[in-house]
């Protein structure tokens, strides 16, 4: 649907509208433009992340897939980021749940608080986590990491679970316990399918949060906990082997999907409330 | 009133009351969870900030006998005594380096002068009542009152040293605050560093992502949800891929010189990366998509009858552009900058990877004080700079946030 301010009259406007169009045009090529110039170089038969390609091949692929290294940095953030989307979807469903009904002077500054991560400086939280788990032992292990990564993953959760709940109709679980419905029923059957798009995109944000984290996993982690970020940080800082642009390529894949899956998720959240409403 | 009406009021108030605590109980297993893993972590850093008890255990004799010392003349001999007797000690325990270390933070060459003093006090102990002498003889400078005020500064159990040294001030034997001579003070240069860094990187994000944004709010629903993909993939791409990618991309013999050589617009390739370009150009790039994002949702929620109505009372585009389409998306300005500076502010790893020594910010030296030299006061200390920085800011974005939501976009 186009709009008076947008469809171009005089010429002013529709010079005007040209700017706005070549400079976005920029932009978007900008953006694209380093996710589309790595892809390429990972299939590259050379040893030199250089343009032109000397050839094709999978070589890279298989350097990557083959090293004890990249696997197991790949396990480790699988793990971490697998049990962080666990604990943080848990916490994270359950305080936005209970956020959205409660009512009291003190929410601004609980809400204040539990949105922090997102705000604070991660290499300030990471100093932090150091600090105050070195002595625990906590440090150079899973546990620590895992414990960390919720505390920065969980605020999106309730953010997206807190959105979800903004469009929901309380009087569904009314006539839902009106009907004979225990508490907890009414939330398994009628809260639980409504909010289910919201909670999945949280798990989206808080796994790829944790996945793509590497300042808390430089300053923690110890040789065993590497996690893939902290290997490319390492390959980018000693020297850019091309299997690098290998694991960049299939971590854009990931992000891919990631979209795909959280645009999907949005429709669905959009078709249930036009629904229920 | 009558009593059951009362009593009925009452019940309806109790069960409200009771609803309300189990809302709260639901919050408590996240609250609790972010204390331990998020805000006692940062009161332990804060602390580290003023936190300073290893000189007063090392030797706790010579801040004993410092105490209330003015700092205006040498100390007398019983003071010298107990540092002697202090240092006795703290060589029979080998805690001698730690006090040391510290004090080195304060005065360079503290350490071999603590160190150095310790050795020969071993070889020969001074006899009784001629500490001083003894002392004096092994390294002159425990004759200057900025020896003895080092180890008074450092008396614990807290300190304003390091909170001071992040600001490039220093206390002065007898008390007083004072600048860090300039050859000496870096941390001001760093903070502005990061300031103008952030400013830059903001005023780049909102130059290129208010054109987009007006796009994307432009065009018909179908359309911007197809453009909005290559707003939304490289935002949720590994910040680590796109930081490699920009180095490919930028590196001498890269993808865009090349491009600039052959269209023969340059001689020689330009240094594109580890160096500032290379913060501007990766920086902007990731933040940009937090600009885009809040001012496209404030141009969604501007009525176009607003514009109607100008073009309608005669206004020239331009004009109703700048006298009612531009206010009405200043909030959404005000939030996607004020979101982007405080990110932009708090980065590491991307200036770690992609610029050279002089673009440091102030978060690379907090990594550099706690993983390479262990000074965790002093990590501390400019942690504590950044947080308040960044708790400011993030206040006056909360304000403007939530002012927008209480005018619905308008005004």
């Amino acid at each position: 649907m186009r709009t008076a301010n947008q469809t171009p009259r005089t010429a002013g406007q529709r010079l005007g509208w040209m700017g706005v169009v070549i400079v976005s045009g920029l932009v978007f090529f900008f953006l694209m433009a380093p996710v589309m110039a790595i892809i390429p170089l990972s299939f590259s038969s050379g040893g030199y992340l250089l343009y032109p390609l000397p050839g094709l091949s999978l070589r890279w692929y298989q350097e990557f897939l083959g090293s004890a290294r990249w696997m197991m940095a790949l396990r480790n953030s699988m793990v971490i980021g697998v049990s962080t989307t666990v604990l943080a979807m848990l916490l994270g469903t359950l305080a936005a749940l209970g956020l959205s009904q409660w009512r009291s002077r003190l929410k601004p500054l609980v809400l204040a608080v539990l949105l922090s991560p997102m705000v604070v400086p991660v290499v300030i939280t990471a100093v932090g986590l150091y600090f105050f788990f070195a002595p625990l032992g906590l440090t150079n292990s899973f546990a620590g990491l895992i414990l960390a990564h919720t505390a920065l993953a969980v605020p999106f959760v309730v953010v997206t679970v807190s959105a979800t709940l903004q469009g929901f109709d309380q009087t569904l679980v009314r006539a839902a316990a009106s009907l004979g419905a225990t508490p907890l029923a009414a939330f398994r059957m009628v809260t639980l399918p409504l909010i289910l798009p919201g909670i999945a995109s949280g798990a989206l944000f808080a796994f790829a949060t944790s996945f793509d984290e590497v300042v808390v996993v430089l300053f923690m982690a110890g040789p065993d906990q590497r996690t893939l970020p902290r290997e490319m940080f390492a390959g980018i800082r000693e020297n850019i082997s091309p299997a690098i642009t290998a694991a960049a390529a299939l971590l854009t894949l990931f992000s891919v999907a990631l979209l795909a899956a959280l645009e999907a998720l949005r429709r669905r959240g959009e078709r249930l409330r036009a629904g229920g409403a | 009133m009558s009593a059951p009406l009362a009593s009925l009021k009452l019940r309806l108030r109790r069960v409200e009351r009771a609803r309300q605590l189990r809302h709260a109980v639901l919050i408590l297993p996240l609250l609790l969870f972010l204390g331990f893993t998020f805000l006692v972590p940062i009161g332990t850093m804060l602390w580290h900030a003023v936190d300073d008890p290893d000189v007063a255990r090392v030797l706790p004799r010579t801040v004993a006998a410092l105490h209330g010392w003015n700092g205006q003349a040498l100390p007398g001999e019983a003071t010298f005594a107990a540092l002697a007797a202090d240092l006795d000690d703290a060589a029979r325990e080998q805690t001698t380096s730690t006090a040391a270390k510290r004090l080195n933070y304060d005065v360079a060459g503290f350490r071999s002068l603590l160190m150095n003093t310790a050795r020969h006090l071993e070889a020969e102990p001074p006899a009784a009542g001629d500490a001083q002498a003894t002392l004096l003889a092994i390294d002159p400078r425990w004759g200057d009152l900025e020896s003895w005020g080092a180890i008074h500064r450092a008396s614990g159990p807290l300190t304003d040293f390091y909170l001071l040294a992040a600001l490039d001030l220093h206390r002065t034997a007898d008390g007083h605050i004072a600048a860090t001579p300039a050859e000496q003070a870096v941390y001001v240069d760093v903070l502005l560093r990061t300031l103008e860094i952030g400013f830059i990187v903001t005023a780049l994000c909102l130059l290129l992502g208010f054109p987009t944004a007006y796009l994307l709010a432009s065009l018909p629903a179908r359309q911007a949800n197809l453009f909005m993909i290559f707003v939304l993939l490289p935002f949720w791409t590994s910040l680590l891929v796109r930081i490699c990618a920009w180095i490919v991309l930028l590196q001498g013999n890269g993808l865009v010189n090349g491009l600039l050589l052959w269209s023969g617009l340059v001689d020689a390739p330009l240094r594109l990366i580890f160096n500032r370009t290379g913060v501007y150009i990766a920086m902007t790039h990731v933040l940009l998509p937090f600009m885009i994002l809040p001012l496209y949702s404030s141009m969604k929620a501007i009525s176009p009858a607003y514009m109607r109505a100008a073009a309608s009372l005669g206004a020239p585009p331009w004009r109703a552009f700048v006298q009612i389409y531009l206010p009405q998306t200043l909030p959404g300005i005000g939030a996607g900058s004020l979101l982007v500076f405080i990110l932009c502010i708090g980065y590491y790893i991307t200036p770690a990877l992609v610029g050279g020594g002089g673009d440091q910010m102030i978060s690379y030296f907090i990594a550099f004080f706690t993983n390479e030299t262990v000074n965790w006061g002093m990590a501390a200390a400019l942690g504590t700079v950044l947080l308040t920085v960044t708790t400011l800011l993030a206040m006056a974005y909360a304000r403007l946030v939530a002012d927008r939501q209480t005018t619905g976009g308008l005004k």
